[in-house]
């Protein structure tokens, strides 16, 4: 009883990593329907701006005095690693996708763009640093509470706790706000949408903002859980986000964190009762197997063709 | 008389490259750029039929080349190898020369089979979807191996070089070389002669409109999973081509990485275009060569590139068209052999 409630427990920290990558994957897949699949890298990027964020501040450097507590850090990294990995998700999308879009290009060739700016990150990362493993600074000290011989950590709590609070968060600003609610009409209809006056490209901008923070965010977050980071730590697991967003139905932000939700317990389940080798198989077939019986995923809608 | 000019062209250059390897003209290195060359000119043209003819999304052809160089490697080492592996050799060495492209066809039959875990979802799904389908068969195709331990899982097998040195025993001369170009031409052969039929048309229909490809009666979960049959199982080809030259496989050969590279090529040289996949394939494994001294900067100068292709380019160098279309009097040259359509 008290491993299940352990497994649950690496389950949900698992599938909060998932939820907030598989979300930049849906946001923008919902507003361009372009599978941006430079996004895992995008991950990368924003444990990266974190690491350089967190020893800039630690004094690490020599630019600025040791001394600032751990907190202060932490809380002066999140919003450092998130501006920066902003600036490059747009940046991304300016440079790259949105001269296609502009030329009418097929889909196809901005997805190619996407997964070749994918390979130059992660390349380029690996030219520039070198390939030396970084190690990620402890912050904020562990704190293990233990429960009737279940053990959580403080950093388990907060990652759980960040994911769910995202959900709710994105929840609100995708169905209340107005720009989400011009995000919602630019993935019903693209065309009318600039005839009402929307202006699209600040849609799309805000997007590439909203998906890139929380993917840098997700990157902090995993940084100081697995506090090891190197160039292709994005590329992975933001093949198995993607993959959680598809199941959860791609384009929903519901179906994104059920996706990687339900992705982080069958992992986790499948590594409790087999080898731990047999994760991705299993994980994989499990979700082709979804995918077969229900094409649109989980919580997807099935868009009618047109004769 | 025109007729024969393809086939003699054809063994000319593969009597001119045995004789130049013979002679150390083409040194070891030369040589093995070569059928790495080969290899990458069936991976190409195989994706090609996919992500160009049938204009699907298939991001997961390294999957299927692990399937053929396992199964191939696997079946050669169990029959031919002394000792160790499945007790000793069961057929006599000099046999390798005439099973060696049988075991290359059973992986490649082997591959093709696989490719029904893309083929049956694609009836159903489409685009995106299939993309991910694709992938997900990849990682699933990779895990299966590493899991299993008797062909080596994740530390790989190898052995494969006692079948080439059997090889070598009989007759010396460079016999990899000679399988790889053999493969290559019966690759574009195949692909070439299946684009161009009437069932090959119903290929390029899907591509541009599924659904009216349909009420015009064209059967397109029959081509599906035809083609995406066909090209899992030239990738197979390939990947126990691949097995053979290298002597040393492990599924770490067979990441997505590998799939980006057919995708670079099949996207390089226009979708939808033999020669154009060819030649992309030429090009890039030479860039790759020159690139080498860069080490792992050329894979950020190999995006590049693509992006930029896609900005001003999207279409690829060829695009829908072959050779003969690009130089006329090439076609001229060929009769009716080298019509390309």
């Amino acid at each position: 009883m008290e491993s299940l409630i352990q497994n649950i427990l690496n389950a949900l920290q698992w599938g909060s990593f998932y939820s907030l990558i598989a979300l930049g994957y849906c946001l923008v897949y919902g507003v361009l329907s372009l599978i941006n699949f430079a996004h895992g890298d995008i991950f990368m990027a924003g444990a990266y701006f974190a690491f350089f964020g967190a020893t800039f501040l630690l004094g690490k450097m020599g630019i600025i005095p040791p001394g600032m507590p751990g907190w202060v850090v932490l809380a002066l990294t999140i919003p450092i690693s998130m501006v920066l990995t902003s600036a490059l998700g747009v940046t991304l999308e300016r440079v790259a996708y949105r001269p296609l879009r502009r030329k009418g290009a097929h889909k196809l060739y901005v997805v190619i763009t996407a997964l070749m700016c994918g390979l130059v990150l992660e390349n380029g990362n690996l030219a520039l640093l070198g390939a030396s493993r970084k190690n990620f600074p402890t912050l904020v000290p562990q704190v293990v509470y233990s429960l009737g011989g279940v053990s959580v950590t403080n950093l388990k709590v907060a990652v759980i706790l960040v994911a769910v609070l995202s959900f709710l968060f994105l929840h609100y600003v995708v169905g209340k706000t107005k720009i989400g609610m011009a995000m919602q009409a630019i993935s019903y209809d693209r065309f009318a949408v600039p005839l009402m006056g929307i202006p699209t490209d600040t849609v799309i901008v805000f997007t590439f903002v909203l998906g890139s923070s929380f993917a840098a965010l997700a990157g902090v977050l995993f940084a100081m859980s697995y506090p090891v980071l190197d160039p292709f730590m994005g590329a992975l697991i933001g093949w198995k986000a993607f993959i959680a967003a598809v199941v959860g139905g791609i384009g929903s932000i519901r179906g994104a964190f059920a996706g990687g939700f339900l992705l982080g317990f069958v992992e986790i389940m499948v590594v409790a009762f087999f080898p731990s080798t047999f994760r991705d198989l299993i994980a994989f077939s499990i979700l082709l197997l979804i995918l077969s019986l229900k094409p649109t995923g989980l919580f997807g809608v099935a868009r009618r063709t047109k004769i | 008389m025109r007729r024969f000019i393809v086939p003699a062209a054809t063994a000319s250059l593969l009597g001119l490259i045995l004789l130049a390897s013979m002679t150390d003209a083409l040194n070891l290195y030369w040589q093995s750029v070569l059928m790495f060359m080969g290899i990458n000119i069936i991976l190409s043209t195989s994706l090609n039929l996919v992500n160009g003819n049938m204009g699907e999304f298939s991001c997961g052809h390294a999957g299927f080349m692990a399937v053929g160089a396992y199964v191939s490697s696997v079946l050669a080492v169990a029959l031919f190898a002394p000792g160790g592996f499945m007790g000793g050799p069961y057929l006599p060495g000099y046999l390798t020369v005439f099973i060696f492209p049988l075991l290359l066809l059973a992986g490649g039959l082997a591959a093709a089979v696989t490719g029904l875990l893309v083929a049956l979802p694609s009836f159903k799904t489409r685009g995106d979807y299939l993309a991910i389908i694709t992938i997900a068969a990849s990682y699933i195709i990779k895990s299966t191996i590493e899991n299993v331990g008797a062909v080596g899982g994740a530390r790989g097998f190898m052995g494969m070089a006692k079948i080439t040195t059997a090889m070598t025993d009989v007759w010396d001369i460079p016999w990899m070389l000679l399988w790889v170009f053999a493969a290559v031409i019966f690759t574009l052969v195949v692909i070439r002669r299946y684009v161009s039929s009437t069932f090959g048309k119903g290929v390029d229909a899907v591509r541009q409109d599924e659904i009216a490809a349909e009420i015009m009666s064209v059967d397109t979960d029959r081509i599906k999973l035809v083609t995406f049959m066909l090209s899992s199982g030239l990738a197979g080809i390939a990947g126990g081509l691949f097995a053979f030259v290298l002597g040393y496989i492990n599924p770490g050969s067979f990441t997505i990485i590998k799939s980006t590279e057919a995708m670079v090529m099949v996207y390089l040289g226009g979708m939808g275009s033999i020669s154009g996949a060819t030649l992309s394939a030429i090009v890039f494994t030479l860039l790759m060569e020159v690139l080498r001294p860069l080490q792992v900067g050329k894979w950020v100068i190999i995006p590049m590139m693509l992006i930029l292709l896609m900005q001003f380019r999207p279409e690829g160098f060829f695009g829908h068209r072959e050779l003969t279309d690009i130089v006329p009097g090439l076609r001229r040259l060929l009769g009716r052999e080298g019509d390309g359509k």
